[in-house]
């Protein structure tokens, strides 16, 4: 294992980390919610939507937060390395199994393994170890 | 019992969270989907970044939910809403295991996905429709499972 010096950024990721966890203790102890975003996603899009406020303000907030970033600084680059087809079938998996699993890299990484949740702990090894397989195969057996 | 302007500024503070939540995954580069999937290549050359993310989140969130665990009540005197389910079950592991190899296939998680799409990006947008396609063919399967 060689660790990659270039991009590692170990201090504006824990900063980035703080902030990310001061926000799931505002919307937990301003609002009384757990800051799972695929649950308040797949919640909102729901024809009958229950509580569709403050979910529409979570969401709505994340969308336009590269927006007040840019207001303060220039936004670094991003990019996108899957092509069309691999995009589909990523966002179909991640869809369908974030809603059998109720719960992703927010809900069941962040709140639950900070409520120190068993189950959210075995998702959450769970989907990390199935992305370290995925990627493995993706780059260095098959060569995408 | 909250009052109705309580739970407006309940709501306010729902945006403020998310738009918090945004710029964390900005500053941590966790809304960059070639840095995730570096963290996510361990036998390639290894960004342990993500590693971090997850140490100060959880620090931070740790702290909110032994706060919210005492109180019960939020600020504003609503009820705060924790999930009571434990069950370690196959619906669990399966869709931690799909949710997993979709993440690895791009990069994309649902939070970064919404930062992508307020950056203008095209393919977070395609995995945005393709997240939501996902989501439908859940709704389909539970409603057929439950007519049965």
């Amino acid at each position: 294992m060689l660790i990659d010096l270039n991009n590692f950024t170990p201090y504006q990721s824990l900063g980035g980390g703080v902030i990310i966890g001061l926000a799931v203790s505002i919307l937990l102890l301003f609002k009384g919610k757990v800051a799972g975003v695929s649950g308040i996603l797949y919640q909102l899009l729901k024809p009958h939507t229950v509580q569709l406020g403050w979910r529409a303000a979570f969401i709505l907030g994340l969308v336009i937060s590269p927006f007040i970033w840019s207001l303060y600084a220039e936004l670094p680059a991003i990019q996108v390395t899957a092509s069309y087809p691999l995009l589909i079938v990523s966002g179909l998996l991640v869809g369908l199994g974030v809603s059998f699993a109720n719960g992703c890299t927010s809900g069941h990484g962040i709140c639950g393994m900070a409520r120190l949740s068993k189950r959210s702990t075995i998702a959450t090894s769970t989907f990390m170890a199935s992305g370290f397989i995925t990627v493995y195969f993706l780059r260095h057996v098959i060569g995408v | 019992m909250p009052s109705k302007t309580h739970s407006i500024l309940g709501t306010s503070f729902s945006l403020i969270s998310g738009v918090l939540f945004g710029i964390g995954l900005i500053l941590a580069g966790m809304a960059n989907p070639q840095k995730v999937l570096g963290f996510l290549d361990i036998a390639g050359s290894w960004d342990p970044s993500l590693g971090f993310v997850m140490a100060g989140a959880l620090v931070v969130s740790g702290v909110g939910f032994y706060v919210a665990k005492q109180r019960k009540k939020t600020v504003f005197n609503e009820h705060i809403e924790l999930s009571n389910v434990s069950s370690i079950d196959k619906r669990l592991v399966l869709g931690s295991l799909a949710f997993g190899c979709g993440w690895g296939f791009s990069g994309i998680c649902p939070g970064a996905v919404l930062v992508l799409i307020g950056m203008g990006s095209n393919k977070g947008f395609i995995f945005f429709i393709a997240l939501i396609a996902g989501f439908t063919i859940y709704e389909l399967i539970t409603k057929a499972k439950k007519n049965t």
